[in-house]
């Protein structure tokens, strides 16, 4: 009695609240300065206070070279991963969204599956694939894949083809099919339909999958560790300078002035590169001249189609698909062997792995809630343009920057503000707050795109038959948004437990919070001496629990299909 | 330029079978509308002739060919889409000349026949414009102009009018079929509105729940209406429940509900047999008081709505019917509330259908 009495009370007081111009201002601004305080400032004076370090890389031409060497490849592999992720993308998002059969649904699936294995996990599995010789190089008689820049494009691929083909697929989904059946009853076959309508009307999510996955490889680090051998792009000369620091190998003051330099350019360069892309984007035009009236009818049509998603399939699965699952068979054999009943004990090198797994998986679920807490009333913001037009977009575009960072760069950049200005600050703290700033802008931007999907007139019947604000979004908007929501937390959670850069850089040497996948790279890379069949255990425990996890989650969210 | 037939055409989605057994022809050059009420399979039929989605059994026929296997872009048809689906990226010369492009023609000729299009729509001073930054009538006749200069033979239109205002609406339906008369098209024209499929077809075929019920020309539609839903469906018409007590030679004698004896026009049915008297509302003569005539009915007036042109009653009659009546505001006197009136009707302008086995409702329900 008393809770539901104190609860109504709080429901009322929240109202009141809600329909103050003051309080409801006083929300979105502070939403506003946490996220200034706590994601977008700390970086960048991360970098200032260390700025005056990155001289002793002007000292060391040969460091500098090779820092600008590391970031050139960067650029390169993610510009190349990009481009063929879209063209086997397209194909792949045509079938799963046009198709017309049953067994589409399963692929849409199991188009999802690379993105949820952690990237560590996912990089020992490629690893073992196509460089090991328990994989398909054994049909070789030796190593097909050697580590080093192609093992790391392949590798970039398999995890964000996945992301490419979700966004492609969604917006093929929501595009008017009517604009296409125009061009074909004007005479275009379907392939010129496509090449001349479709394409341009989806050109924005186009650009917007090229940039997830440009972005993605980019920052991507645990699994590229893994795989790069020799070969450094950004994110693994970060690392490496810091393994050689920790060893020993360099000072202090070259590690933070390498760190800082790197960083400095791959953030400068990134933005750039966005910059450019958000401004030439929507002038990019797709030229139409005229047609290929014999060659795009035999593309069209069913030899072509056939061939088109064979090809599509064999590229999904080969590269994709089994290359990412391929970690369960030494997991499997290692389950027969004493490595299991070992790692069950927790004894050896497993008694950090288990520790390792909670702090995952704790991190994640932290980061998730305080993401959604903080997240929310900027969505609404930005949603509902409640500042004005202006300020609502360039908040909108400033969430994103977290996005475009590499993950490496960004954790640096922050614990050396934290470590600098905040001593004090214990390290979990460093580590929620390097995964919230990564997280942030997916929160955030899958509640506001939520939101803008339910209609103001909602709202506004609400608030006409009495509804307090506070009211309207708990009766309605909330209820009509929460799988949306849910999902976007879900992606929260996972990138989070993927997360590798930037918890190495914030993590000091032999802190008791390593993550799961920053002890997965450690094994692999025998920074802690591991076996073949301890590693594929490791890694495939993590990818069953967050599989459990995850497919717990989506039972709780699966949409009823009622409205 | 072609006629369009199709042969016992079915398509089902799913469980749901949205048309079956569909026979239909249009003529060569002919203004056809296809009428009914939503969900009734009229917009499935016309996608089905544009190639949109493929039957589940029976044939297409444009002309002498078989088109259900030839893709959409192989048909010669134009098809204007409820939403006009003009491409939003495009400006209004590009939206235009998109289908003589895609069919390869030479630019030179592309460009004439896109002049002579916009010229017929009277639209030439925007052809820069996108589509968004054009009102719905001008979207409208884009649409068309578009769908003309790809060359079509037969123009398909999916509610062409439906999201246009009213005013709007009433211009533009005539513009279309003078155009299409002009340019010897045949057209389809989907249509869920009875006046406008009335008003500018040749031929309608009204469609009820997957099946055509009653082809004809708007008059024949109207004054011979072939069951209780076109009755209804086309125009109104009050429905009085009665039962056939004699049959002569030239009419036959009908004792409604309530007693009231009624002649009407001669059809094809038994003494005994349960009917349904339709007369339409402007077909009474209203009269003050009690008037002895042949086929009145005696009533009070129950309510009065003033339409503008015209005045309509409702008059409650002895047996607890309800009787519309329509007549002229200018031209008759009115009544007031409550006065007791007489209507009677001729008896030819009245039709007799035997009573639905479904019920009356369930008979005229869309």
């Amino acid at each position: 009695m008393k809770r539901i009495a104190f609860q109504q009370k709080m429901i009322s007081l929240l109202n009141k609240l809600s329909s103050k111009k003051a309080a409801k201002y006083a929300v979105y601004v502070s939403s506003i300065v946490l996220f200034f305080a706590f994601i977008l400032l700390p970086p960048i004076l991360g970098i200032a206070v260390k700025g005056t370090t990155i001289q002793q890389v002007f000292d060391r031409p040969e460091l500098m070279e090779r820092a600008l060497t590391a970031i050139g490849n960067s650029f390169v592999i993610a510009i190349v991963v990009s481009m063929l992720d879209i063209v086997a993308g397209i194909p792949m998002a045509w079938l799963i969204s046009r198709g017309k059969s049953r067994w589409l649904s399963i692929l849409d699936t199991l188009a999802d599956i690379p993105f949820i294995v952690p990237t560590a996990a996912l990089g020992y599995s490629l690893l073992l694939f196509w460089n090991e010789p328990v994989g398909i190089s054994s049909l070789f008689g030796g190593s097909l894949v050697s580590t080093g820049w192609i093992l790391v494009m392949l590798l970039h691929f398999t995890f964000s083809f996945p992301v490419v083909v979700r966004v492609l697929v969604g917006a093929l989904l929501d595009y008017k099919m009517e604009y296409e059946r125009a061009s074909r009853t004007l005479g275009a076959v379907p392939f010129v339909a496509f090449r001349t309508v479709t394409s341009p009307i989806i050109k924005p999510s186009l650009i917007a999958a090229f940039v997830l996955s440009f972005a993605r490889s980019l920052s991507e680090t645990g699994a590229t560790f893994i795989v790069a051998g020799a070969f450094e792009n950004g994110p693994v000369f970060l690392q490496n300078i810091r393994n050689d620091f920790s060893g020993g190998l360099v000072s202090q003051a070259t590690y933070e002035g390498a760190t800082v330099f790197a960083s400095l350019i791959l953030i400068v360069a990134s933005c750039t590169i966005f910059a450019l892309i958000w401004v030439l984007g929507p002038r990019l035009k797709f030229p139409f001249k005229g047609i290929w009236p014999n060659a795009e009818r035999r593309l069209s049509y069913s030899k072509a189609a056939i061939s088109r998603n064979t090809v599509t399939l064999i590229v999904f699965f080969l590269i994709v698909l089994v290359p990412a699952l391929f970690v369960s068979l030494p997991a499997f054999q290692a389950v027969l062997t004493p490595v299991f009943p070992e790692a069950l004990s927790a004894t050896g090198i497993w008694s950090n792995y288990w520790q390792s797994l909670l702090v995952s998986y704790l991190l994640g679920a932290i980061v998730t809630v305080l993401g959604f807490v903080m997240g929310l009333p900027m969505a609404i913001l930005i949603a509902r343009r409640k500042l004005g037009k202006t300020p609502s977009a360039a908040i909108d575009i400033l969430v994103n920057i977290p996005l475009i960072v590499p993950s490496i760069a960004l954790g640096a950049s922050l614990s050396f503000f934290w470590k600098q200005s905040f001593p004090f600050m214990p390290e979990m703290m460093l580590l929620i707050f390097a995964h919230l700033a990564i997280t942030y802008p997916y929160i955030v931007k899958s509640m506001s795109a939520a939101f803008e999907r339910v209609s103001v007139d909602m709202e506004e019947a609400a608030r006409t038959l009495g509804a307090k604000p506070f009211s309207v979004f708990m009766t309605i908007v909330l209820p009509l948004t929460k799988y949306s929501i849910l999902s976007g937390a879900i992606m929260v959670f996972t990138r989070s437990v993927s997360e590798t850069g930037a918890t190495v850089a914030v993590l000091s040497a032999n802190s008791p919070f390593r993550t799961a996948p920053v002890v997965l790279v450690d094994w692999v890379r025998q920074v802690v001496p591991a076996s073949q069949l301890e590693i594929g255990l490791g890694a495939g425990l993590l990818v069953l629990l967050s599989f459990v996890i995850l497919f717990a989650l989506r039972l709780v969210t699966r949409r009823k299909g009622r409205y | 330029m072609p006629d369009v037939r199709v042969v016992n055409l079915t398509k089902k989605f799913g469980d749901v079978t949205a048309l079956e057994n569909v026979n239909m022809q249009v003529r060569d050059k002919e203004y056809f509308a296809l009428l009914g009420p939503s969900g009734c399979g009229k917009t499935t039929l016309l996608r089905l002739i544009a190639g949109l989605i493929e039957p589940n059994g029976g044939e297409i026929y444009i002309g002498e060919k078989r088109v259900d296997n030839v893709p959409p872009e192989d048909r010669e048809i134009g098809f204007v889409f409820q939403t006009f689906a003009l491409f939003p990226h495009m400006t209004v010369w590009d939206n235009v000349l998109y289908g003589p492009k895609v069919k390869n023609f030479n630019l030179a000729e592309a460009k004439t026949i896109g002049n002579e299009v916009l010229e017929l729509v009277k639209l030439h001073e925007r052809l820069d414009a996108y589509p968004g930054e054009l009102s719905g009538g001008m979207m409208q006749r884009i649409a068309v102009a578009r769908a003309l200069a790809a060359g079509a033979k037969i123009l398909l239109l999916d509610e062409p009018l439906g999201q246009l205002d009213a005013k709007v609406r009433n211009e533009i339906r005539y513009e279309i079929r003078k155009m299409a008369k002009d340019l010897n098209l045949t057209a389809i024209h989907v249509t869920h509105d009875q006046s406008e499929a009335m008003s500018i077809s040749d031929r309608i075929a009204v469609m009820r729940k997957g099946k055509i019920i009653q082809v004809g020309t708007p008059q024949e539609l109207y004054m011979k209406p072939n069951c209780l839903f076109v009755a209804h469906f086309i125009g109104e018409s009050n429905f009085l429940e009665g039962e056939v007590t004699e049959i002569t030679g030239k009419d036959i004698q009908i004792e409604l509900r309530g007693g009231c004896k009624v002649r009407a026009c001669i059809s094809e049915t038994k003494e005994g047999t349960r009917v349904v008297l339709a007369v339409r509302p402007e077909v009474f003569t209203i009269e003050q008081g009690i008037v002895e005539k042949e086929n009145a009915l005696v009533g009070k007036v129950d309510k009065i709505t003033f339409e503008g042109t015209v005045i309509r009653y409702v008059v409650r009659l002895e047996n607890k019917d309800n009787v519309v009546v329509i007549k002229s505001s200018m031209a008759e006197a009115w009544y007031e509330l409550g006065t007791e009136v007489t209507l009677w009707f001729p008896a030819d302008k009245s039709h007799v259908f035997p009573y639905p086995e479904a019920g009356l409702t369930e008979e005229i329900s869309v």
